[in-house]
């Protein structure tokens, strides 16, 4: 009965599926993992970087942009896509600038992207773009904000999220150990990002991106030092918990 | 996409400007003719003459104006309000065609509450500012003339921007427009300071348009004056231009009577509006002096 019903964008099935939508939706769960988490004084996004070619040069592949000084977003499904989505959102966002003077907010330029994702939903001869997107920034206000995006043109708004291949690994991980303590202060919320992304990464903190940003702070990339420092950090709290765990039972 | 194009169809715009809005050089004028000419040659005389002032201090943002309208030689309305409200924080001055100004503010007003809606908070003034030239610059070249200062509360404080219909936009703390803006600047730079108490603004504000409705055949009628607070703008009081004016000859003779002391024989009687002038004659070498 799916065959029938899956091929133009626009049809909806008797059961009330888009079908295409769905598919767009399995397109996401095939890329790489993004994970984003909501501190008190910082956002983090951290993906995993598919290894690259020998000969590729490694600084082209980018999962994580800039939208504008103070919002950030990372995506999972394909690149190709994402491209087109952020040119759209980052001159969303100087438009915002010029007509209103004001930045954007992070939920306005969520929902324009949201809202962009709907329009191909229902559009002849076009298909839904194959990304999930998570949107992270700073408003005026001083609140940090982390928004998820999917193929369908939903968004909302979450304390921390995965998306993309393992997505439910991670988010499981996340929902355990999220907590106050987790977040209380800046490199605990980094630690929690990149402990997540451990549990799904391969070969550790070699194939992960992460980015941050502090209120009234630029984006800033972790270079392969940083990450390295922070997981290495990780590894040695990680002994010494097993370390007294050991000694509680012996 | 390829259906769309085969038909030229274009879904509508639900962010632009009202597609009902008459498009930019869309004048109904008769065939052939060029319609900046047209207007030139067989369009409305239209009138500019007024005074309103506006400048923003620690505690919020005065607006005041006079309330003549003039039509050529003769007073269309001696009572009309040229102060008007966009928002509860947002007050604007108006100046140039009437009818424009008025129009283009329930635009405005029409704009921002949109925008409110959509995204939980009215814009900045600066904001707002911003929309109004931008939608009046489309028009540029066919005659639209509205001046206005715009005064508000936003997340900033106190905020006033001065738009022009042929695009400009600019920021600053005093502005004054109309045909009496001489002589109520002068007034304003005179007495002006960021740190002023309420009272002493509404004082200035009265006294600038009440001297320019002196002088200016444009203005006149009464004196209106607005204050925008941080809690919203406010009314504060409708005075006759003539009587104020009056009120002030009177409070600065005691003054000038008593520092005139060393040259006798110089101090008139109150100021009765035919010896107006002729006061100022004796009294000017003393106020050099004073100065």
């Amino acid at each position: 009965m799916a065959s029938r019903y899956d091929r133009a964008i626009t049809v909806f099935s008797p059961d009330g599926h888009l079908f295409q939508v769905e598919y767009a939706q399995e397109a996401v769960k095939k890329g790489s993992t993004a994970v984003g988490i909501r501190g008190t004084d910082i956002v983090v996004l951290g993906v995993e970087k598919k290894s690259v070619a020998k000969l590729q040069d490694e600084r082209t592949v980018r999962k994580i942009c800039a939208l504008d000084d103070h919002v950030c977003m990372a995506f999972a499904g394909l690149t190709a896509d994402a491209r087109v989505v952020i040119n759209r959102a980052r001159v969303e966002c100087q438009s915002h600038k010029l007509t209103v003077e004001d930045p954007v907010t992070v939920e306005y330029i969520t929902r324009f992207i949201a809202t962009l994702k709907q329009k191909y939903t229902q559009s002849n001869g076009r298909r839904p773009f194959g990304i999930s997107a998570l949107i992270v920034g700073f408003d005026d206000d001083g609140i940090p904000r982390l928004y998820q995006t999917d193929p369908s043109g939903t968004y909302h708004a979450w304390k921390a999220n995965a998306i993309g291949r393992s997505a439910k690994t991670v988010r499981e991980f996340l929902e355990k150990n999220y907590t106050e303590d987790a977040i209380a202060n800046d490199n605990e919320a980094i630690k929690l990002a990149i402990r997540a992304l451990l549990e799904v990464v391969q070969s550790g903190g070699k194939n992960i991106e992460l980015a941050i940003i502090r209120r009234n702070q630029p984006l800033k990339m972790f270079s392969a030092k940083e990450i390295e420092l922070q997981v290495n950090e990780i590894e040695k709290e990680k002994e010494e918990a097993e370390k007294k765990k050991s000694k509680k039972t012996a | 996409m390829a259906l769309q194009d085969v038909c030229q169809w274009r879904a509508p715009d639900t962010q632009g400007a009202s597609p009902h809005l008459p498009q930019a050089g869309g004048w109904a004028v008769p065939q052939g003719w060029d319609p900046q000419t047209f207007l030139q040659t067989h369009g409305p005389r239209l009138a500019h003459g007024t005074t309103t002032l506006a400048f923003r201090f620690r505690h919020g943002v005065i607006a005041a104006a006079d309330t003549r309208s003039s039509c050529g030689n003769y007073v269309e309305c001696p009572a009309s309000r040229k102060v008007i409200p966009v928002h509860q924080h947002l007050l604007g001055t108006t100046s140039g065609t009437s009818a424009d100004c008025i129009t283009w503010y329930r635009v405005l007003r029409r704009e921002l509450r949109l925008r409110a809606l959509r995204e939980g908070q009215l814009p900045s003034v600066a904001g707002a500012a911003k929309l109004l030239s931008g939608m009046m610059s489309r028009y540029r070249g066919l005659d639209l003339c509205v001046a206005t200062a715009l005064c508000g509360w936003d997340r900033s404080g106190p905020a006033l921007f001065y738009v022009y219909s042929d695009g400009t936009l600019l920021q600053g703390d005093i502005f004054s427009v109309g045909s009496g803006s001489p002589y109520a600047y002068g007034v304003l730079d005179r007495g002006y300071r960021y740190d002023m108490s309420t009272q002493e603004a509404y004082a200035l504000a009265r006294r600038a348009v009440a001297h320019a409705t002196h002088r200016d055949a444009y203005s006149g009628g009464s004196v209106d004056l607005f204050h925008v607070r941080e809690s919203g703008w406010e009314y504060v009081s409708r005075h006759d231009a003539w009587v104020l004016y009056s009120q002030l000859q009177k409070l600065s003779e005691p003054e000038k009577e008593g520092e005139e002391e060393a040259t006798s024989g110089r101090t008139g009687p109150g100021g009765e509006p035919s010896e107006g002038r002729a006061l100022g004659h004796p009294r000017m070498p003393a106020e050099t002096e004073m100065l």
